[in-house]
């Protein structure tokens, strides 16, 4: 598990960003993206996959979150 | 010459890796890239922030002069205590000439060198008490001082002192903030982390000090992050952003002060120039307050007036006519510079090699004098640094990641730039081999170069060093051969 940051980015992407490996990527799908279930896998534009506990609600953005690494090159 | 075609540059990168063992080629092979806008992500075609290779001889620094050097040593009225041997402070105490007003000494500190100077005695025995001292002793010695930050080199880290400890109860006994610095230079690949480190210690220990204080704010409250104020370019910058209506409370940490840092909570929108060193800090921020961010870019006149419509955006119309207002007030100014360099810099070729945000920033700048940049790179970028740069480099130019000595050298000798830009070592390299260079760190003890200001100066500088007719005094009488080669810049 690690600490990442989700953010929005100017073009309406979400953009993620794992401090400890100062990991900057963009977000190509995240697996929930309803008005009552968010997060889930989210699948990065390096073709990493990182798994955050679905929230009840969309969060405010930027909003950091605990992330465990599914699958992730390098 | 002519520009390299894209095959060109291949088999360029490919003979300069050739001297290298079959192990040390394959990792340099990996951070040296042809530019190719097609490219998304350039982790596709460059690696960066990996440690460098052992036996080369790279330009980066250490965590600590991330820190030290780069983010607090221009915070100019606290104190920064080197804590370690005396040596990593002596050679990092302003030696980025921020500049900054104030009387050195009395209520600003930045270009004095205070530290531990660890002996033996300190590393068995632990420096603990040591700091503890220093810090009842600055107290005596420079009352008018806002706060302390305590720095550690390599040592701290090896021996384990509790500085956090020492800090906290310093702070008590002093009744200022003292902030303990982890940034050891043995941590990460190079100064990135310490800037990273050093961001962490400002959220942690500076940021949140005057949260549910009062503040007496406008709608139009903006800060500089990012900018070190190197030959005064953090002024260069907050003139017109001010001439254009907005409110400049905080410059980081270029000309900076303690209370303007605790203080940027409370602004509108944080102007982010060095991406590198202060992104970290930029997100906490967004997160914590809400406050947006956004990169901006103040070299050369084209890139200016881009980046004001982007900053006015953020504000009401109020704003963007005042954007609008500045851009025309200095277009006659950027015009006249333009027409009495341009003709002397057209199509000359720049080579650069600097650190964080340079390597892009300046592109535009040079464009805007007819030069062209034909190959760039970073001492110290992430992936995201090379994503931003590939659409700002022109197609077969040249990438290179953390570039050894050797390959910076072979590099310059195959593509013969007019104009070489990056450090003080590299410096004297290049003039020997005959080529004109610029310092792009220190601005090579001129500057401002940021903003309107800044172009003019950047401009006469570039045709100060590569129309200067020393370049033609290369090769002593005696030697030439022929008729002497005309001096073309005599003018
Ligand atoms: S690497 Fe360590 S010893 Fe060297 S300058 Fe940095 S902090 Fe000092």
């Amino acid at each position: 598990m690690a600490n990442i940051m989700i953010r929005k980015t100017a073009s309406g992407g979400l953009s993620f960003y794992l401090p400890k490996r100062d990991l900057e990527d963009n977000i190509v799908s995240i697996e929930f993206d309803q008005a009552d279930k968010w997060g889930g896998e989210l699948k990065l534009a390096n073709g990493g996959t990182y798994y955050v506990d679905p929230l009840d609600a969309p969060p405010k953005l930027p909003v950091s979150l605990r992330a465990k690494r599914v699958d992730a090159p390098e | 010459m002519s520009t390299l075609t894209r095959e060109e540059t291949e088999s360029l990168i490919q003979e300069v890796l050739e001297v290298y063992p079959e192990k040390a080629k394959k990792d340099r092979a990996k951070h040296l890239a042809v530019n190719d806008q097609a490219v998304e992500q350039s982790k596709k075609c460059i690696t960066s922030n990996r440690k460098s290779q052992p036996g080369v001889m790279t330009i980066r620094g250490c965590a600590y002069a991330g820190s030290r050097g780069v983010v607090w040593g221009p915070v100019k009225d606290m104190i920064h205590i080197s804590h370690g041997p005396v040596g990593c402070g002596q050679y990092s105490r302003g030696g980025r000439r921020n500049y900054y007003v104030g009387a050195t000494g009395v209520n600003t500190f930045a270009e004095i060198n205070f530290t531990s100077d660890f002996q033996e005695k300190d590393i068995v025995f632990g420096g603990d008490k040591k700091l503890a001292k220093i810090i009842t002793e600055i107290e005596q010695l420079f009352p008018l001082n806002k706060g302390i930050s305590v720095q550690s080199e390599c040592p701290i880290g090896l021996i384990g002192d509790d500085i956090e400890a020492v800090s906290k109860k310093a702070a008590k006994e002093i009744n200022k903030v003292v902030v303990p610095v982890r940034c050891e230079g043995f941590r990460g690949v190079s100064q990135s982390l310490g800037h990273h480190i050093a961001n962490d210690a400002i959220r942690d220990w500076v940021l949140s000090n005057r949260d549910g204080k009062e503040f007496e704010s406008t709608p139009y409250d903006v800060t500089i992050i990012g900018d070190y104020n190197i030959g005064g370019d953090a002024w260069a910058s907050r003139i017109f952003l001010e001439e254009m209506g907005l409110r400049v409370i905080a410059q980081w940490s270029g000309d900076g002060t303690l209370a303007e840092m605790e203080n940027t909570p409370k602004a509108k929108l944080n102007l982010l120039h060095c991406y590198r060193s202060m992104n970290y800090i930029s997100r906490h921020m967004e997160e914590k307050y809400g406050i947006p961010w956004m990169e901006y870019n103040f070299f050369g006149p084209t890139k200016i007036e881009e980046s004001l419509r982007r900053i006015a955006a953020f504000f009401d119309d109020n704003i963007k006519e005042g954007a609008e207002r500045v851009i025309a007030k200095y277009k006659p100014m950027m015009e006249a510079v333009i027409a009495k360099y341009k003709p002397r810099l057209q199509g000359k070729r720049v080579m650069l090699y600097v650190g964080g945000l340079r390597p892009r920033h300046v592109i535009g700048a040079y464009e805007d004098l007819g030069m062209e940049v034909v190959g760039t790179g970073y001492e110290f970028a992430h992936n995201d640094d090379y994503d931003r740069t590939i659409k700002e480099m022109g197609n077969a130019t040249l990438l290179y990641d953390d570039v050894t000595g050797f390959e910076l050298e072979e590099f310059v000798k195959r593509i013969k730039p007019d104009l070489v830009g990056s450090g003080i070592k590299e410096k004297y390299i290049f003039q020997k081999m005959g080529i004109p260079f610029r310092q792009m760190h220190s601005w090579d003890y001129s500057g401002p170069y940021h903003g309107y200001d800044g172009f003019a100066i950047f401009a006469r500088d570039m045709d100060m060093t590569l129309n200067n007719p020393c370049w033609g005094k290369q090769v002593p009488p005696w030697k030439k051969s022929a008729a002497p080669e005309e001096v073309k810049a005599a003018a």
